[in-house]
């Protein structure tokens, strides 16, 4: 188990470096960064030049890169061209994206999951076709269709939540964005889970279970749901980074000021330093999730192991 | 087995607190009106760090009108620079200038502001090692360019043409005549600085200490900004209202929803999409007024097959095969004016503006206009190429809408396309690097609210926004003497016998002058923009 972890770890890095070099040489293809920040007047010659020299952007791609690389490991993201560290709007961003991140994960694993059970030990009736005819329209339509119309629903029309989310973002602000960026996995989750638990429901170890006159519940919550869980979980561990980076639109629509605003802002600005800082560390995310999800699997399914 | 317990246990806790924290809140917390009432208002994220040389878009210069104040103020009415902290500006040759300050002014956190508090601000907004943004503001004092070389370093601190001469006067020495420099002082550049912004730099960044009639309460980057009434404000425009809190919203239409939810009082950019529904929504709290702002298009003149002898025509051409009426009737929803010079409204007559200076240039004539552009030789290559930054703002609609009014007026659906560049950092690239292959979307915003400033950077020769590389001799010798001139009404028509030629030559086709729009709750009350499109916070109410 330790040594698996530690190769995994290892793994990591040359991943790590391949991204954040590819992710680097796309901004930089955009061009010269410098000329949007004078507005729609020039910058003059010597204040760009001063400017270039001051985010390094004077030197060749390859050095920036290695310069860059260098600072990283002390921990130095670099500067925004607004003057802030990037790690302070790291600082700012990542706490927000988190707890929206957390939301929407907990509706999957509680609203996904239950009625992904529910659907599956009831196979064919009513509940069962009524679920999945309501996750066949969540997966169909946008989110920015769901957002929009519950923030105009919700928000203007019945006044039940503020359109829009505070610079705060508390926890219960972010129940109603959360639902909206946790939509479309919800619905697959609850496919997941359903296809899944109906599939074992005729597994021989179900029925020894039953047969040796285990409670009902028991039988559900500890053997089946148990096994039945390992594709779910693999879905929601990828989830968790695909949720972190595309909270774009989720977040420009309830005014969230989290990591995917300030990828955004990056991108319009074309600052590399803080594109490349905030997708390093969403790189790194996915990783540590995906290593936990494999970790995950042992705890699930003892068969499983790691040498 | 004792691991899945566990996890179910904790989901059900993390259940509790949500619906706890879910029902604990609703009911936002109702503030107080009257003189002590907040307004809120939305925002954008200032690009640049914020000190006043360093800020040269709407959203920092919103924060620097509130917390500044400099020796002169623009009327929020009628644009008139008027004296702030000026008490007089002497000169008797338009090149040295004598300022002497008001007494009994002081920054927010108590220190006096002194001429030295001028003469520090400008020399640091002027020195290249600052980087700041608007350093060619102080371009035309003498000594500039020992601070701020074209290349290589500074040799200077200071400029030399700036000397302390009292506690409270101090003299300016410019490089050439400029009658209509004091005019300019009104621009947020020109600020003073208290010596807090010299001696903990990061934390004045943290927390801007001005001189306005709001200071900074509390600033969350990228987020919020809280200002506050500063009551020992000596000007006579007081705030009268608490304070503003300033919020940024990542997409206008949020802060639209959020204004029409009641949860936000002022909105100062109304997103195009709504404009429809505006007035319904809001009746007469919707503000439609003209701002300093002019939309054209500019040619590239450094490409031969756009600067050949007699293309004037083609130009003036393509200028009266534009619709203005209908694309700012339709596109815009009325929140522009379609151009009838080079200026804009803001000015008044007084100050410049002629809506009969372009005359039938610029008016809607298909005959006129395709017998102008086969006059005139054709359009160079067969087909005009307009481009745009795709990135912001609705571009794409009008451009389109352009080219399909000059498609319609020449008879060839191939006359004209748009030309779309990514962002807008890339679109400014390749204007810098002259690499414009057709003519191209240019916007100018005021700095202040002078004839000259939207003449002289635009059209002079090497001038500092002259995008398009246009020159033109009989152009820059009227320009150098309308600023030699000392009487102000012969300056200005001076500079509309320049702004003659820039017609007679149609150096870029003026399209329409660009509204300020905002809308605002009911809950406030004496709302306006300025001629920067600013809104007016300190006389805002709150009921």
């Amino acid at each position: 188990m330790g040594r698996y972890v530690i190769r995994r770890l290892l793994q990591m890095i040359p991943v790590f470096i391949g991204a954040t070099l590819l992710i680097f040489l796309m901004v930089n293809v955009m061009g010269d960064p410098i000329a949007g920040l004078c507005g729609q007047r020039e910058c003059d010659p010597a204040t760009a030049a001063q400017l270039r020299k001051e985010f390094g952007l004077d030197k060749p791609v390859w050095q920036q890169y290695l310069t860059y690389m260098g600072n990283l490991f002390t921990g130095d993201f670099g500067t925004a061209f607004n003057g802030q560290p990037v790690t302070e709007l790291m600082a700012d961003a990542f706490p927000v994206t988190i707890r929206l991140t957390l939301v929407a994960i907990f509706f999957e694993v509680v609203i996904g999951i239950t009625l992904g059970v529910l659907t599956g030990l009831r196979r064919g009736r009513p509940v069962d076709t009524g679920v999945l005819l309501l996750t066949l329209v969540v997966i169909a339509v946008p989110t920015f269709v769901t957002g929009l119309l519950l923030q105009l629903l919700l928000g203007v029309e019945w006044g039940w939540i503020r359109p829009s989310v505070s610079s705060e973002a508390t926890l219960d602000e972010l129940i109603v964005p959360g639902l909206v960026l946790a939509a479309v996995s919800l619905a697959y989750v609850t496919r997941l889970t359903r296809t899944s638990i109906a599939e074992n429901r005729r597994a021989d170890y179900v029925r020894t279970a039953i047969a040796k006159g285990l409670p009902r519940r028991r039988v559900i919550t500890r053997h089946l749901l148990r096994n039945s869980l390992i594709p779910v979980v693999t879905f929601i561990g990828a989830d968790i980074g695909a949720l972190m980076g595309g909270a774009i639109v989720t977040e420009r629509i309830f005014n969230i000021h989290g990591v995917g605003y300030q990828l955004y802002q990056g991108i319009l600005r074309q600052n590399t330093q803080t594109v490349v800082g905030f997708v390093t560390v969403l790189v790194l995310v996915f990783l540590l999730v995906n290593l936990l999800v494999d970790l995950l699997y042992a705890v699930l399914d003892p068969r499983i192991r790691y040498a | 087995m004792h691991g899945a317990t566990h996890l179910t246990r904790s989901a059900c806790v993390c259940a509790v607190a949500v619906v706890l924290a879910a029902t604990g809140c609703g009911g936002g917390g109702g503030a107080a009106g009257g003189p002590d009432g907040i307004v809120t208002s939305s925002w954008g994220d200032p690009q640049n760090p914020l000190e006043p040389a360093n800020t040269n878009e709407v959203q920092g210069g919103k924060v620097l009108d509130m917390i500044f104040r400099g020796l002169k103020r623009y009327d929020p009415r009628t644009g008139e620079a008027e004296d702030m902290l000026a008490e007089r500006i002497e000169t008797g040759d338009s090149t040295n200038f004598t300022v002497t300050i008001k007494n009994g002014w002081t920054f927010s956190n108590g220190e006096p502001v002194t001429a030295k508090s001028f003469v520090d601000a400008w020399n640091y907004g002027a020195h290249l090692k600052n980087n700041q943004r608007n350093a060619y503001f102080f371009g035309y004092i003498d000594g500039y360019d020992d601070v701020h070389p074209e290349s290589g370093q500074p040799t200077a601190r200071t400029m030399s043409g700036l000397k302390v001469t009292g506690d409270r006067t101090f003299t300016v020495k410019l490089t050439q005549k400029f009658s209509t420099w004091p005019e300019t002082l009104g621009y947020a550049a020109f600020s003073p600085l208290p010596s807090t912004f010299f001696s903990d730099h990061a934390a004045w960044l943290a927390k801007p200490v001005g001189n306005g009639p709001y200071a900074v309460d509390s600033y969350a980057r990228g987020s919020q900004m809280s200002l506050r009434r500063w009551d020992g404000y000596p000007g006579d425009d007081k705030a009268r209202n608490g304070g503003v809190d300033l919020t940024v919203y990542t997409d206008n239409n949020t802060a639209y929803t959020d204004l029409t939810a009641g949860n936000l009082d002022l909105v100062d950019d109304v997103p195009a999409a709504q404009l429809r529904n505006v007035t319904a929504d809001l009746g007469d709290r919707y503000i439609n007024t003209p701002a300093g702002i002019i939309q054209t298009l500019a040619f590239p003149y450094y490409d031969p097959d756009w600067n050949k002898p007699g293309q004037e025509k083609v130009r003036k051409g393509l200028s009266k095969a534009i619709n203005r009426q209908q694309i700012t009737d339709t596109i815009f929803q009325k929140t522009r004016t379609p151009a009838k010079d080079w200026t804009s409204p803001v000015l008044g007559p007084d100050g410049g503006y002629d809506d009969g200076l372009c005359g039938e240039a610029c008016t809607y004539d298909p005959a006129a206009a395709k017998k102008l552009v086969a006059e005139g030789g054709g359009i160079p290559g067969g087909q005009v190429r307009i481009a745009y930054n795709a990135d912001s703002g609705s571009h794409k609609e009008w451009v389109d809408a352009v080219c399909n009014s000059i498609n319609n007026a020449l008879g060839n659906d191939k006359a004209c396309v748009g030309n779309p560049v990514g962002t807008f950092a890339d679109y400014r690239n390749q204007i810098t690097a002259s690499k414009m292959t057709g003519p191209f979307r240019a916007g100018w915003q005021m700095d202040y609210p002078l004839i000259q400033n939207f003449l002289q950077p635009l059209y002079y020769t090497n001038a500092s926004s002259n995008d398009g590389k246009w020159n033109n001799e009989e152009f820059d010798r009227l320009i150098d003497q309308a600023n030699a001139e000392t009487d102000p009404a012969r300056a200005i028509d001076t500079f509309k016998r320049a702004e003659g030629v820039v017609r007679d030559q149609m150096a870029a086709i003026p399209l329409w002058y660009q509204n300020g729009s905002a809308g605002y709750s009911d809950r406030i009350a004496n709302v306006s923009l300025n001629q920067f499109s600013v809104p007016v916070y300190e006389e805002i109410t709150v009921n």
